[in-house]
């Protein structure tokens, strides 16, 4: 559903895009049989010269049977929904795979700060690369975000990551993804921050292992002393 | 015991224009303790408030189909501006419109007619409930016109964005929003005791309480849901004021405070808030189909049982709304587990009304044809639902306009389908004429059917990744090519087309009430006490020696030993 | 003012009179209030151990001289709903006037007690163990103050012999006000 209009560019996004089909089928069904059951009852039923309706208590076995089948059919597919969506939570949000590297995002009012590790591979040293507005990886890499915020609440999300997590000042959030499609596309902020949150536009730019490492000297050079 | 001043004058027959009580003229209506007078002023602060929560929706649509727009009627809208827009339509919409008119107005109106009783139990404070929203309603407008304008922090207020105004650029506006929000509560507290004691106490004889017509019991419930879970916002509320006014730091991570215990203390009160709108909505779907399909409700007690059970159930979801807030993550599956089980008592109410209509004898009047479209509606708004509900989903549609289609499927059938199907449904007895049911019925389609495109674009624009109160999608390569704006411009149009079709009603409105065709005391035959006096009723709703006794439930329709196919409650066996 | 009393009040299907419930569903809500403030307190005090060094300069010898004199004050309000009850107004509008004494004392001594702390720098922003110790005793203060405002209304009116069965509801409020500081008083003074 999703993909007609982005596509899938991490290992997650298709477990994501997986639980959103499977509510589809199984809300779909109930939304058709409900309706369909609806309107077909308004017009079986309408108003008939010398008719009269029925006195039907709710206590009629036929037409309870109706009720509380459904009823417990609801609940059968809610659980086939929990359990898949418990999975697919577990995946993105509670456990964390082993990094191949690390990346720290800053937002801010109004506009995102990537600090790259740098040729070291390792955050918060004087080789790493600052970037505003333009993330830069490596495909078919692992890598741990950590989310922070200078002033308000921000949000980094990446719709073809199918990826999101607020922005909390004072705190320091992780994550994970790993990309699987090269090529460039948008990151948005989802949380409103303000008058330019809007403008809070970003990219995210998926390398192949070459491209990447010409990115990491180019900017290195530019940086270096 | 309690010291009773009878009105001597009661006895005697007055009408409509009653003078023997208190100031006469204009000054009869301001100060008035009559809950009939009382439910018109929610009624028209709440529809006055419609009009100009849907002229902001009118501006921002503008601006997002067509970017830089000078906007007709409004001008250019700047980034700021946006936010003040969005933010005060979501707040009016469920602060000023949905809850005044729904519970306020109709609780009011119907609630002492509908039980048989000539008032509330306490008028003044019923008086003053009024006085005190209407003050609410107009320190809000009043912010419009600040400095820096009306508060831009979505109807959300999360801080630090909401509690520094330096950070949100509409100090003024943030603190009088604030004020406004925390006053509307205090009406409503006050209202709703009036709503729960009178229903508990002041019954006609007779009137078990099985024999009470649901919608009381909707709104009396929506009234403990709502004053068992304000508490918190409100001391959440004090604490914002305290960070934005005094330069405490509730909220402020720097001085040991947390922005995220604003998030739980609003959501708590956030989530039974959306069922404390749609239990009258409910109700009023209820007594509508009721009437006009001449069934007796299927399953009056389960419709009780599953709106409490609802009820509960709505104190334990709350944290969906922040699945990737930064909660712990265990505890998102505790909340995906609540949120998908309450689908299951929700379900069952919608089959039970479903499944009244089995059996009947319908007739698509006006307000049947509102109350039949809240059904199909709503069902759109409470399946899409469920995508919200399972984290997992949610990691992708949080702060999408998925979720802003969503809630709009909801709330649209329970603020403005639920009231014109309430206001044309009790109109006879409210005005004394009939309206016209062809103008109606063109009001109703040229209503519905725009709605749902208007918001069917936005699921997919929705599904498309696009994110929410963004002025402007021409910064975002995938949201800004030709499919994404044609979606956008659908959507407006739409609206537009909506609020032209808008003004039929009001024509109608006014057409029927001056020259419309005089309503008997029961137009639509049916069985609750409302329809046992004159249209309209006058104060006092009975003579005192009227006051109706209850024989039987209130939906005795269709029963094989009468020849009538109705059984009204007040008719001795 | 005269006001036509609705017949709607002389009905009691539950057989508890309306007054009454109306009382106990006020005290509900306003469980949920103190209940929320007081519950995020808690988590943030958990959350915060270094908070035991602001809280160790609350006085708890004046807290417990407020707890004594509104437990005192509760004390005469049972008295006058006793002496309500025997439909003797003029004596149960003195001992609300004693209870509203109570809350006056209530009052003065916690102007002390803030001017005293206020003057030594511990003031509502100085930081957010006293923004919650202002915040939660400042919004019982208030419904003390309102507290003693309808009591006097109610005394008034019970001297004249007039509206007694109020008598009891606004000591029910009053009992409310009382179990609220009950719970204040550890969380803010004793707990350290």
């Amino acid at each position: 559903m999703i993909e007609r209009y982005l596509i899938q560019a991490s290992t997650y996004a298709g477990s994501i895009d997986g639980i959103i089909l499977l509510v589809t089928v199984l809300v779909g069904f109930w939304f058709l049989a409900a309706e369909g059951v609806f309107f077909w009852l308004i017009w079986k039923f309408r108003e008939k010269p010398g008719l009269k309706s029925q006195y039907l208590t709710g206590k009629e076995k036929h037409i309870k049977r109706w009720i509380t089948f459904p009823h417990a059919l609801v609940l059968v597919c809610d659980v086939f929904i929990i359990i898949g969506s418990v999975r697919v939570w577990y995946d993105v949000k509670q456990q964390l795979p082993e990094a191949d590297s690390t990346i720290r995002v800053i937002g801010q009012q109004w506009a995102w700060t990537f600090q790259h590790p740098g040729p070291d591979n390792e955050l918060d040293t004087d080789d790493d690369i600052f970037t505003v507005d333009e993330l830069h990886v490596e495909v078919e890499k692992t890598y741990h975000f950590r989310l922070e915020s200078r002033d308000v609440l921000h949000s980094f999300s990446v719709p073809v990551f199918r990826l999101k997590q607020d922005a909390i000042p004072g705190r320091s959030i992780v994550g994970w993804f790993r990309a699987t499609v090269e090529g460039e596309y948008d990151v948005q902020c989802a949380e409103i921050c303000g008058i330019g949150h809007g403008v809070m536009a970003a990219r995210v730019s998926i390398e192949n292992p070459n491209q990447h490492a010409a990115w990491i000297s180019e900017s290195s050079a530019a940086i270096a002393p | 015991m309690a010291d009773t001043a009878v009105d001597v004058h009661r006895g005697e027959p007055h009408g409509h224009d009653d003078h023997h009580h208190g100031p006469q003229g204009l000054l009869k209506y301001l100060w008035s303790t009559d809950h009939k007078i009382i439910a018109m002023q929610y009624l028209f602060t709440g529809m006055a408030m419609a009009v100009i929560g849907g002229y902001m929706a009118y501006v921002f649509r503008m601006q997002l189909a067509f970017p830089g727009i000078s906007v007709p009627g409004f001008g250019q809208v700047s980034p700021g501006e946006y936010n003040s827009l969005v933010t005060n339509h979501g707040s009016i919409m469920i602060f000023w419109v949905a809850m005044p008119v729904l519970i306020a107005a109709f609780g009011n109106y119907l609630i002492p007619l509908m039980i048989g009783a000539d008032d509330m139990v306490f008028p003044r404070i019923n008086r003053l409930s009024y006085q005190i929203f209407l003050l609410s309603a107009l320190i809000l407008l009043a912010s419009f016109f600040v400095r820096g304008g009306g508060f831009g922090g979505a109807w959300t207020a999360y801080p630090p964005l909401s509690a520094v105004g330096s950070y949100n650029q509409t100090q003024i506006g943030a603190t009088m929003w604030l004020i406004a929000v925390a006053l509307e509560f205090v009406a409503f507290l006050l209202g709703g005791i009036n709503f729960i004691t009178t229903l508990m106490n002041s019954r006609a004889p007779g009137m078990k309480a099985y024999d009470i017509p649901l919608v009381c019991w909707m709104i009396v419930i929506a009234s403990i849901l709502f004053m068992l879970s304000v508490g918190p916002l409100i001391a959440g509320a004090v604490m914002l004021l305290f960070d934005q006014t005094l330069g405490t730091g509730f909220y402020d991570p720097a001085r040991g405070g947390d922005p995220v215990l604003w998030q739980h203390l609003f959501w708590f009160f956030g989530h039974p808030e959306v069922y404390v709108v749609l239990l009258p909505a409910i109700g009023i779907t209820i007594e509508v189909i009721a009437t006009f399909a001449r069934k007796k409700i299927f399953g009056y007690k389960l419709v009780l049982y599953t709106t409490v059970a609802t009820g509960v159930l709505s104190f334990f979801v709350w944290a969906h709304h922040q699945f990737v807030a930064g909660i712990d993550p265990r505890m998102a599956n505790v909340f995906t587990i609540t949120t998908l089980l309450i689908s299951v008592p929700i379900a069952e109410l919608l089959f039970v009304i479903i499944a009244t209509l089995y059996g009947g004898s319908i007739r698509l009047t006006t307000p049947m044809l509102w109350a039949l479209a809240f059904v199909a509606e709503f069902l759109i708004g409470g399946v899409t639902g469920i995508y919200l509900g399972a984290s997992g989903a949610d990691i992708y549609f949080h702060d999408t306009y998925f979720v802003l289609a969503h809630f709009h499927y909801t709330f649209f059938p329970i603020a403005i389908v639920g009231t014109f199907c309430a206001f044309t449904y009790w109109f006879p007895k409210m005005f004394g004429k009939m309206m016209n049911d062809t103008l109606g019925k063109i009001h109703f389609w040229g209503t519905i059917i725009p709605f749902n495109f208007i918001f069917i674009p936005l699921f997919v624009l929705g599904i498309g990744g696009q994110h929410r109160r963004i002025y402007n999608y021409q910064h975002f390569p995938e949201l800004a090519g030709p499919g994404m704006y044609r979606l956008r411009e659908v959507a407006t149009i739409s609206l537009l087309i909506m609020l032209a079709f808008q003004l039929v009603f009001f024509y109608n409105c006014i057409t029927s009430w001056m020259k419309g065709a005089r309503a008997g005391r029961n137009p639509w035959k049916a069985n609750t006490l409302e329809w046992t006096t004159e249209s309209p009723p006058p104060h006092g709703n009975w003579p005192p020696d009227q006051m109706p006794n209850v024989y039987r439930g209130p939906y005795e329709y269709g029963h094989p030993d009468r020849e009538e196919d109705y059984w009204p409650q007040h008719q001795p066996t | 003012m005269a006001h036509a009393k609705p017949l709607a009040t002389l009905r009691s299907a539950t057989g508890i009179p309306t007054g009454r419930l109306a009382v106990w569903w006020v005290l509900a809500s306003e469980v949920v209030i103190f209940g929320g403030l007081l519950g995020s307190y808690l988590m943030h005090r958990i959350g915060h151990p270094e908070w035991a060094e602001a809280a160790a300069h609350t006085q708890t010898w004046i807290g417990a001289l407020n707890t004594f004199v509104l437990l005192t004050s509760s004390f005469t309000a049972v008295l006058a709903h006793q002496a309500a009850e025997k439909g003797n107004g003029k004596e149960a509008a003195k001992l609300l006037g004693f209870t509203i004494l109570g809350a006056i004392t209530f009052l003065i001594v916690k102007s002390f007690e803030w001017a005293n702390e206020i003057s030594h720098g511990y003031t509502i922003t100085a930081n957010t163990f006293w923004s919650f110790y202002y915040t939660a005793a400042g919004l019982h203060a208030l419904h003390v103050i309102a507290g003693a405002i309808i009591m006097g209304v109610v005394a008034v009116d019970a001297y004249r012999g007039r509206e007694l069965h109020r008598v009891e509801l606004i000591g029910i409020y009053w009992h409310f006000v009382d179990v609220v500081w009950i719970f204040l008083f550890p969380l803010l003074y004793i707990a350290k």
